[in-house]
């Protein structure tokens, strides 16, 4: 058994946010940079340099790159081997939230209740947290910023197991159409396929915080997740959504066993201000 | 690019046209989702606005917190969309400009079509290039609302683009229209 006092957590989930809100990725920044010059609209190459001009702006000086500072997205994966001491893990987490929003200047975007006051909790808290248990005594955080333009532009959809790929490809394309100009493209597209109604969208939230240099390691999906990039960047939405041939930076794919009726498909969008960080104790 | 006064004049509002990439100098007031809804509420009411809007421009964002030494945190726009349900009674009273991101509902660009009104997107996640060109930042209206109340914001050189002109040409349907590759 190894004892990690829960203080360490809100520590860690502090500097994830604070960092995951600040500093793009430099996978995402070298991607960027990558697709201006081969995008052909003058506009769309323009909104390009606009966007790595933003990220450096905000890494150096410590300001959130996008002012929708996002709802927080916490996945923690835990050895069951680990012991938590010195208080509840949840409220832990939450802590972290809370300090990384109030004393970070990060906008504070959350109401505790959806329908009828919506009224701000004030502190971006609570966060949304996924648990998996596995083997081992490590702890693995990982810290998404999920900003709402994005994130209101994702659909799931039950297809029959008939619809097969090619359902599978022109649900994804649909969805990424539909949204065209609202989420922000450049995307980074999660989605999540097989499953349950549940998992296959947290299987979608999970891929947005993939690097973007992972490919899905089954050489089948890895070539739907290149041939969905091509289809996505012909629909011709752009970048900001002006036009042009940058629309998807990159497509991340997970799976999961389904049932023998079912083929889930979630897809989550995620703008091109990637927010994630991560780190293990 | 085309340097821009804001408030607009009735010849800028009809020379500009979906495409042209412009600088913004001038006054704008910040408004989302909750400032709209108290504002329609108000006209549909017949009482007086907390602000002038004849002629003003409205930019949809909702920024964050101002660092000591800055005048106003991270401020990108917001999806406009949220918004179409609002719009046409401001366009009404005399809204002549909005900033923001993403596509407008067929009413709202109706109503700007005759009331003669400019939509300028500003690209979403550059907030902190946008920041930049915001000179004062003030709340003049439902503080209570923090990052969603009603500031006057002074803009020098904030870039944006024409996405919907007066005339309703659309820049979102007309740029993706152009590059639109055949069918996977
Ligand atoms: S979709 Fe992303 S980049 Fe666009 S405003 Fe929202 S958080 Fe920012």
């Amino acid at each position: 058994m190894r004892e990690i006092r829960v203080s360490e957590v809100t520590n860690i989930v502090k500097e994830l946010f604070l960092k995951a809100n600040y500093v793009i990725g430099e996978d995402v920044m070298e991607k960027l940079a990558c697709m201006r010059e081969t995008e052909p609209s003058p506009l769309g190459r323009t909104v390009l340099s606009q966007i790595l001009e933003n990220n450096r702006l905000g890494a150096k000086e410590e300001l959130a790159v996008c002012q929708d500072t996002g709802m927080s997205i916490v996945f923690l994966t835990i050895g069951q081997e680990v012991h938590f001491t010195g208080g509840s893990l949840e409220e832990a987490v939450n802590e972290g939230v809370r300090q990384a929003y109030t004393e970070g200047y990060l906008r504070k975007s959350i109401v505790a209740e959806p329908l009828f006051e919506r009224k701000n909790t004030g502190d971006n808290t609570p966060c949304v947290i996924h648990v998996r248990l596995v083997p081992g005594d490590k702890v693995h955080i990982l810290a998404i910023a999920k900003g709402f333009g994005s994130e209101n532009m994702s659909q799931l959809k039950m297809l029959t197991p008939s619809e097969g790929i090619e359902g599978v490809k022109r649900f994804v394309l649909k969805v990424v159409e539909e949204a065209g100009p609202n989420p922000c493209p450049p995307l980074v597209v999660g989605v999540g396929i097989g499953g349950s109604f549940e998992l296959s969208a947290l299987m979608a939230k999970r891929a947005t915080g993939l690097p973007l240099t992972r490919h899905n390691k089954d050489s089948r999906y890895r070539a739907l997740e290149e041939e969905l990039e091509k289809g996505i960047n012909a629909l011709g939405i752009g970048p900001a959504g002006y036009g042009g041939r940058t629309t998807a930076l990159k497509v991340h794919i997970i799976t999961a066993p389904t049932h023998i009726a079912g083929l889930p498909v979630a897809v989550n969008i995620c703008c091109h201000a990637a927010r994630h960080a991560d780190d293990l104790i | 690019m085309k340097k821009i006064r804001l408030p607009l004049d009735e010849k800028t509002i009809h020379e500009l046209k979906a495409g042209d990439e412009v600088l913004l100098t001038g006054t704008v007031y910040t408004a989302r989702d909750a400032a709209h809804k108290r504002l329609v509420a108000l006209i549909e009411k017949g009482e007086p606005l907390p602000i002038e809007l004849s002629g003003q421009t409205i930019y949809y964002v909702g920024p964050a917190p101002a660092k000591p030494g800055y005048a106003i945190g991270s401020a990108g726009p917001t999806s406009s969309y949220r918004m179409d349900i609002y719009t046409p009674p401001l366009l009404k009273l005399g809204l002549k400009g909005m900033i923001g991101k993403g596509r407008l509902g067929p009413n709202t660009m109706k109503a700007m079509v005759e009331c003669g009104a400019v939509y300028f997107g500003a690209v979403g996640g550059s907030a902190v290039l946008i920041s930049k060109s915001i000179k004062k930042a003030e709340v003049v209206a439902y503080p209570d609302l923090g990052a969603e109340a009603i500031h006057r914001f002074e803009v020098e050189d904030l870039p944006a683009v024409v996405c919907v002109d007066a005339d309703g040409r659309n820049l979102y349907n007309e740029g993706t229209k152009l590059y639109k590759q055949a069918a996977l």
